[in-house]
């Protein structure tokens, strides 16, 4: 009922991904440059929607992918952000011709984002999450092949368009990446193909990890709307990025997701804010452990920590009936027996990039006429970690279908600059933090 | 109490050292008020020593060093963490050095990593810092300066080469072939593909530990050049972030790459799944392995020349 996806066509692509990865790596320029003839048309025109660091940096990838790309066009809520990303990228690509973004097409505001869309081929949605569902929404309704950033929703309504857009795009032929890398990383593919060839028998139970000491913080300045301290603040608010067990510990559960090849029937789970609890932290937790249970019985612990000062550790470990895995997102895969015995090390090869390898992938499907579709689990990957994240704000026990069916909407349905925040400031500037026992999660 | 009776201690030998400014100097802890971190500096008596020729039929001149001190473990990431976090900057440093007068406030700090930047090795209190670029590791320095007064930088390519010696004309300071290696380092053969808690293995003659293996340990030297230690400069400072040098070998060198005469040279490969652009000033994503130790030098340059060692490319 809630894994009709991950085990068919996620599968599937992921080992066709796997192979044309080995393939695309051989490959000498000029041949991508004959491959680029296929189509009529051969310049892809590239939009970025989001132009922080990681979406500058998606830009840029993309702009490695491909002989024949161009950025044509930007969008961000800020024009500070839009120009030093366009100057960090033009002085990049000086002399390139790929970098070719007019004053008229720099698009600042809330609705900018339709506007550099209609614009290009392909692209980039890389804003805070809570964003991404409207934009990618827009994307496919539009035509356009898409990279999106994860997470891809704050809430379960969010994931519900998403979902609905994936089929879309499945209509449309309309390829779509999502910034799983992991997923486009050697080792974890090499990993993953060990363990469905047996390597530690079937997976019972896990710990996921996205333990560090937290991110920057954006202090409130003197002028600044409610709404303008938000979003420049994002990280802290839930409308918009949906807390931290979602906006980066994600990758780890979805690793667990993918390994397992299910997706969760339950969560439940504790949480909250120790040492994390300024006017400038918002209203998200510094810490949450999840407890996932898949259809299998397997069990999953998840847990991710924003606390300065305490062990960092972000990687994924799974013990099966035959022997025992641990990944993690720079080091070397080991593949255990039940003795605790080294049976495999996996590297990746010299100079592999996974966020490299996300664009060569996505553009080669582009001019293969292919279909890449990664929207499906990244929805749902998304959701995973929702689920997880309404188990510790409530502290109850919260079924797959009763988070996916949630009409609780973190989320305004439009954002303009008069939109009234969801979340605001009591007297002395604190935010209501969700506390187990009363808050109402679906 | 027993902070203040160190302290003073400390300042007792700081200003014999100085006063005298003779080679033989002895060694001193650095504390760290408002930690329980140390750093232990081994005095490095000044001298000379050949350097091993880079191109065949040039032949290398004499080297001459100054004294100095170094830090006689890599730096580890307990003390990065202190850097990092910046939560003992106001506690008042006792017995502060005035050889550096500048406000730790008004030194910026390195950007906090959203990531284990020890690739799944452990950030425990006693093990090298790595993933560090010479920027963010010359920023420790200036810092640690600041913190306490001291002046604190990276060591040159001469010194560094010099130290690891310790006054021996062999590849190695124990002697020219690498069967005792790993009673003094962590290299492939032994390290298990990983770093380790530091000063676990003997230190050289001059107290240093882990001066091989491990983690590389940077320089303030440019990579292109092969005139290191050369008459007129005291190093060859970088002109581009890439490549520069670091020296040692890591523990997934093998004992080539120990030698007292090897050089490593950065490579922007090092950074290249950093997933934002620009890309991190100060740390690279995939080079675990770049460490540094530091040093002091006894003879301190004029304060208007802090610059010169501390704002590297």
């Amino acid at each position: 009922m809630n894994n009709p996806d991950l085990p068919g066509p996620s599968r599937r692509k992921f080992i066709k991904a796997s192979t044309l990865a080995a393939s695309a790596t051989m490959l000498p320029a000029f041949d991508l440059q004959a491959m680029a003839g296929i189509l009529k048309n051969s310049k892809l025109k590239l939009a970025l929607v989001g132009c922080g660091g990681r979406g500058t940096g998606a830009a840029n990838q993309a702009l490695q992918a491909d002989p024949d790309v161009e950025l044509v066009a930007m969008a961000d809520l800020f024009e500070d952000r839009l120009a030093s990303s366009y100057n960090s990228l033009a002085e990049a690509y000086q002399g390139t011709g790929k970098v070719r973004v007019k004053e008229k097409n720099k698009f600042v505001g809330f609705d900018g984002f339709k506007k550099a869309i209609d614009l290009a081929d392909v692209v980039i949605l890389a804003t805070p999450p809570g964003f991404r569902p409207y934009h990618f929404t827009y994307a496919v309704e539009n035509g356009r092949h898409v990279f999106m950033e994860k997470p891809v929703a704050t809430d379960a309504p969010g994931i519900r368009k998403v979902l609905e857009a994936a089929r879309l795009a499945d209509e449309k032929n309309l390829n779509v990446v999502v910034g799983l890398q992991r997923h486009y990383q050697e080792n974890y593919i090499q990993t993953l193909e060990k363990l469905r060839a047996g390597a530690i028998g079937k997976i019972r139970s896990g710990q996921v990890y996205w333990n560090s000491a937290g991110v920057w913080v954006r202090p409130r300045e003197a002028g600044q709307s409610e709404l303008e301290y938000q979003m420049r603040n994002w990280y802290y608010f839930n409308w918009v990025c949906g807390d931290h067990i979602l906006e980066q510990h994600i990758h780890n559960i979805d690793v667990a997701n993918w390994f397992i090849g299910e997706y969760p029937v339950s969560a439940q789970g504790m949480g909250g804010r120790l040492v994390r609890t300024g006017a400038d932290h918002g209203e998200i937790y510094d810490h949450h452990f999840v407890e996932y249970t898949y259809p299998s019985g397997a069990v999953v612990a998840s847990q991710c920590r924003h606390q300065p000062g305490t062990m960092y550790r972000v990687g994924e470990c799974f013990q099966g009936t035959a022997g025992s895995v641990e990944t993690n997102d720079a080091g070397v895969a080991k593949i255990f027996d039940l003795e605790g015995r080294e049976q495999a090390a996996i590297a990746n090869s010299e100079g592999h990039n996974p966020y490299q390898e996300e664009h060569n992938r996505l553009f080669a499907s582009i001019r293969e006429g292919g279909q890449i579709n990664d929207a499906y689990n990244g929805a749902k990957s998304t959701l995973t970690a929702i689920m997880g994240r309404m188990a510790t704000y409530s502290g109850q026990v919260i079924g797959w279908d009763e988070a996916m069916n949630s009409e609780v909407r973190l989320m305004p349905e439009t954002v303009s600059w008069e939109t009234t925040p969801p979340s605001l400031p009591d007297a002395d500037g604190k935010y209501p933090v969700p506390m187990p026992g009363q808050y109402q999660a679906v | 109490m027993k902070i203040m009776i160190q302290g003073i201690a400390i300042g007792w030998l700081c200003l014999l050292a100085i006063s005298s400014g003779n080679a033989q100097e002895a060694g001193y802890t650095e504390t760290l008020a408002g930690t329980n971190l140390e750093i232990d500096m081994a005095a490095i008596p000044g001298g000379t020593y050949t350097p091993a020729s880079r191109q065949a039929g040039v032949s290398p001149g004499i080297v001459r060093v100054d004294p100095f001190w170094m830090s006689s473990r890599e730096i580890t990431w307990g003390l990065y963490q202190a850097f990092l976090q910046r939560s003992a900057d106001s506690e008042p440093q006792p017995a502060r050095g005035s050889e550096v007068n500048l406000e730790v406030d008004a030194v910026s700090g390195a950007t906090i990593p959203y990531v284990d930047m020890s690739l799944g090795m452990g950030t425990g209190e006693e093990f090298p810092v790595g993933n560090v670029t010479r920027k963010a590791a010359s920023l420790f320095c200036k810092w640690l300066s600041a913190k306490t007064g001291n002046f604190y930088r990276l060591p040159t390519e001469a010194e560094w080469e010099y130290a690891a010696r310790a006054g021996t004309d062999t590849p190695y300071f124990f002697g020219s072939r690498p069967d005792s290696l790993g009673r003094y380092a962590w290299y492939s053969g032994n390290s298990d593909g990983t770093y380790h808690p530091v000063g676990k293995k003997q230190p050289n003659p001059w107290g240093l530990y882990d001066i091989y293996g491990n983690v590389a340990e940077w320089t303030l030297d440019r990579f292109e050049s092969g005139a290191f230690g050369n008459a007129a400069s005291e190093f060859e400072p970088p002109v581009a972030e890439y490549p520069g040098v670091l020296r040692g070998g890591s523990y997934r060198d093998g004992p080539e790459a120990l030698k007292n005469a090897a050089r490593l040279a950065s490579n922007p490969v090092w950074k290249q799944r950093d997933p934002q652009f620009p890309r991190s000033k100060f740390w690279f994503t995939d080079a675990p392995f770049a460490g540094f130790r530091i040093v002091r030098p006894q003879n301190p340059p004029e304060a208007s020349d802090f610059s010169r060692y501390w704002d590297t490319k």
